[in-house]
């Protein structure tokens, strides 16, 4: 058991590392980034990208991807854009119909998976991506919307002391999937599911309804996330559905300890991971690079968390098969 | 220097880690001549040839080509000294033309480089032709059948100029008339001077095509004879003599009720009128060749695979099966053959492993109760001797015995009443087989119905207390432990084809 302890804990020290790295170069080039002010906004920049990560994290560790989940969130936004443009002010609509239509989405991209047996998430859920960009547009004549009511506005606006409600309640969200994954037969499904679906099947669980299931969480916290879109921009905005938020969401699903072999990963290194991309996302933007630059940056940072992956999976066989060697000897 | 033979494998012996797959094989091929290469499932077939096609280097022996020795480091030096195969298993780019698999690698280049496909063409045609089909090379290799492409493999050896083509269960997958037409096409390149060995499990088939036969088991030469100097009795009684080592601890339990019984399983192409039925307190062991269809018929049974007709009684009521979490519901355990693929998540750890079947049961509400899986893993752990530093060791890391273990305390955990073992001790040692046999001998006598499918007829007879012969999908035989049937013999000729008789 203590054995065990020790790598729940040190499989976090990377990540913890990393932030940390980061937040001491950025405060040494940049004064203004090591104040309450500043990191309550990195924590604001992060709530997005909480939130796709974390239905992202669930296709992840079943091997699968959601490439749609930026897109969805966009759309979302949108659609309420479209109602406040129709008049719409009832917050009760405001929200729930974004979130049905997150969930709706996600429930399409896991059925073409598992009931109409696409080959591979990554196909369907491109051009889930792609559709839901041109949806975006067109529920909103290709028009910016803004001027919201506060009811939408308040998940992603409100604080408290300076600190966002937001991240409070992503916070409770990542608390209940990590019990979720760590402590339910649910959860044990899904990390079975992603290492070896077929014994899972034989084994008698269902493991379609299983990945479907992954697929419609992933769809209704980018609903959520649309929302919080909303607070963040005060627009809505369909030109941006085709910004790089899915690779956001994976870098932080991999920098925090998932991989893309499916079975691994989980919600506290997501959480760590999605700090990581909001950080340097701000420190980047307090160094005044241009966005150009940062998706330069974050491309590259994706491209290094899957060699990391990559990395990490050879040197844990060849640890194994060192272990076993040594272990034959003795 | 010339030789009587186009190849000569010499005192080849080749060891796997824990298996010698080759013992002082030999093997021998004249020019001109169709070898009929026998032996039982593991008998070292596969070994052999890939050790004559350079894909295994051997440890000792010697391989001559026209009694010049060679020595093969890969595929291309065997392929290049004239050793062509036919796998079992075609290699065909079924997207691509005949043409493009025939010339895979050996592209015609016309003036600047550019492939010539006139020419190509015409040459597929011709060898095509040649080994009697008169198709268009020009048409993707999927859209012709198993015989046609077939030929498209045996084309490449053509093409080469083999000395000699080896053909792996050429047979298994094509038709009645595929296979007269595969006949005259190796006669014909038998008397153009090739050599030919010719796999196969069918007797019938050796001794319609065959000049000599070579019989091997448990790696070793057992004899080669010319075939009027065979007949099935001297072929299988070469093939199967060995003796019955006391390995088994069978001990009885006490026939109870019909547990599962089964009602005409029709699974179209596989399964044919399956029946047969499961007794509380016995073991019912399911013989046969590889591909005979026992597999199939616990897949069927289990819900794995889809069944077009037929029944599936548990304790004299009908179930209707369609998924393996009814099958589970029922009461049925299935430890599949392929432990690896089918039977564990490996990146797991035992702990989660071992409750994959029934997560349920290990919960309170919607959480996981980690109190009592923890002591059902340590129970695990210590009954079936589960040898591992911790209850959180990942699957993967353990050695293919304690794995099986593993697998089988995932299924006792679920408090089945019918346990389905699908060749529970394949590639595990001896010290673990003895421990799997104890754990059926514990089922049987709490009054279980335990079936297990097993290749190893010493097993089979070691074990079972009622055999079930099948071959090509149906039930050939059905033989208690006190018949006296209940041998080797008798059960490798049911295996083979031939009826027993009362």
């Amino acid at each position: 058991m203590s054995k065990k302890k020790f790598g729940g804990l040190g499989q976090y020290a990377a990540t913890i590392g990393a932030l940390l790295i980061l937040c001491v170069i950025f405060t040494i080039v940049c004064d203004t980034f090591l104040t309450y002010n500043n990191i309550m906004s990195v924590l604001k920049q992060s709530m997005f990208i909480a939130l796709t990560a974390a239905g992202m994290l669930l296709c992840l560790i079943t091997a699968g991807i959601d490439l749609s989940v930026g897109a969805n969130a966009i759309f979302c936004s949108c659609l309420i854009g479209m109602l406040v443009n129709k008049g719409i002010t009832n917050p009760v609509i405001l929200i729930l119909v974004p979130l049905i239509a997150g969930t709706a989405i996600g429930l399409i991209n896991g059925l073409l998976l598992t009931r109409l047996h696409l080959p591979h998430p990554f196909v369907s859920t491109l051009g889930m991506k792609n559709f839901l960009w041109g949806a975006a547009l067109v529920v909103t004549g290709s028009q910016m919307v803004s001027g919201f009511p506060n009811s939408v506005m308040w998940l992603g606006t409100a604080t408290v002391g300076g600190f966002p409600i937001g991240y409070i309640v992503i916070i409770v969200i990542y608390i209940i999937m990590h019990i979720m994954l760590t402590r339910t037969a649910l959860g044990r499904s899904i990390y079975c599911a992603g290492g070896n679906p077929e014994a899972t099947r034989l084994s008698g669980i269902n493991s379609a309804n299983v990945l479907t299931f992954c697929y419609v969480v992933s769809g209704l916290l980018a609903g959520l996330a649309g929302i919080v879109n909303i607070g963040r921009s005060g627009t809505a905005n369909g030109a941006t559905a085709i910004q790089p938020y899915d690779t956001d969401a994976i870098a932080s699903c991999v920098i925090g300890g998932a991989s893309f072999m499916g079975g691994k990963g989980t919600m506290l290194g997501t959480m760590l991971g999605a700090l990581v991309i909001a950080a340097l996302r701000n420190g980047f933007t307090l160094l005044a690079f241009s966005s150009a630059v940062q998706n330069m940056v974050l491309g590259l940072v994706i491209i290094a968390a899957v060699l990391l992956d990559v990395y990490r999976e050879a040197m844990a066989a060849s640890a194994r098969r060192k272990e076993a060697a040594a272990r034959a000897k003795a | 220097m010339s030789s009587e033979y186009v190849v000569e494998l010499r005192n080849c012996t080749k060891i796997f880690p824990g298996v010698v797959a080759l013992d002082k094989m030999q093997l021998a091929v004249k020019p001109g001549e169709i070898l009929g290469l026998i032996g039982e499932n593991g008998a070292g077939k596969s070994t052999l040839i890939k050790v004559l096609t350079g894909v295994h280097q051997p440890d000792e022996g010697e391989i001559y080509v026209n009694g010049q020795k060679l020595s093969f480091k890969n595929p291309n030096e065997s392929a290049a000294a004239g050793i062509a195969c036919v796998y079992q298993e075609l290699n065909m780019e079924k997207q691509l033309s005949i043409t493009d698999n025939i010339f895979i690698n050996k592209w015609i280049k016309g003036s600047g480089g550019l492939l010539d496909y006139k020419t190509m063409h015409k040459k597929a045609k011709e060898v095509m032709a040649s080994l009697g089909q008169d198709v268009d090379p020009t048409q993707a290799a999927g859209t012709f059948g198993m015989g046609v492409q077939q030929m498209v493999e045996i084309a490449k050896a053509v093409l080469i100029d083999a000395k000699m083509i080896i053909m792996d269960e050429p047979t298994s997958s094509l038709g009645e008339k595929e296979v007269e037409q595969l006949m005259v096409t190796c006669r014909k390149l038998r008397d153009s001077g090739v050599g030919i060995v010719f796999v196969s499990h069918k007797l019938e088939e050796l001794f319609e095509l065959c000049d000599r036969v070579t019989v091997i088991r448990d790696g070793q030469y057992v004899d080669t004879r010319d075939i009027k100097d065979w007949d099935n009795d001297s072929l299988i009684g070469a093939m199967v003599g060995r003796t019955l080592d006391n390995l088994f601890p069978k001990e009885f339990g006490t026939k109870g009720e019909v547990a599962l019984k089964a009602e005409h399983l029709v699974e179209g192409g596989v399964l044919d009128d399956v029946s047969f039925e499961a007794y509380r307190g016995q073991v019912l062991g399911f013989a046969g060749l590889v591909g005979a269809g026992r597999t199939e018929t616990m897949r069927a049974i289990f819900g794995a695979d889809p069944l077009d007709s037929g029944k599936v009684f548990i304790d004299g009521k009908e179930v209707k099966i369609k998924s393996p979490a009814h099958a589970i519901q029922a009461g049925i355990a299935f430890l599949t053959e392929d432990r690896k693929g089918q039977g564990l998540v490996l990146a797991e750890s035992i702990r989660n492993n071992l409750i994959m079947a029934n997560l349920k049961g290990f919960c309170n509400g919607p959480f996981l109760n980690q109190k009592h899986i923890l002591e059902a893993g340590k129970e695990n752990i210590t009954s079936l001797r589960i040898k591992t530093p911790s209850i959180d060791e990942i699957v993967g890391q353990l050695s293919g015995g304690n794995q099986q273990k593993v697998v089988i305390g995932k299924w006792v955990n679920t408090e089945a009443e019918i346990f389905i073992f699908d060749e529970p001790t394949r590639g595990i040692d001896v010290g673990a087989k003895i421990e799997v046999y104890n754990v059926m001998n514990r089922l049987v006598k709490q009054g279980k119905c335990v079936i297990m499918v097993s290749s190893e007829m010493p097993e089979i007879l070691g074990m079972s207390d009622r055999v079930i012969v099948m071959r090509g999908g149906r039930v050939m035989a059905t033989v208690d432990r006190d018949s006296k049937h209940f041998n080797q013999e008798s059960l490798m000729k049911a295996a083979w084809g031939g009826t027993l008789d009362e």
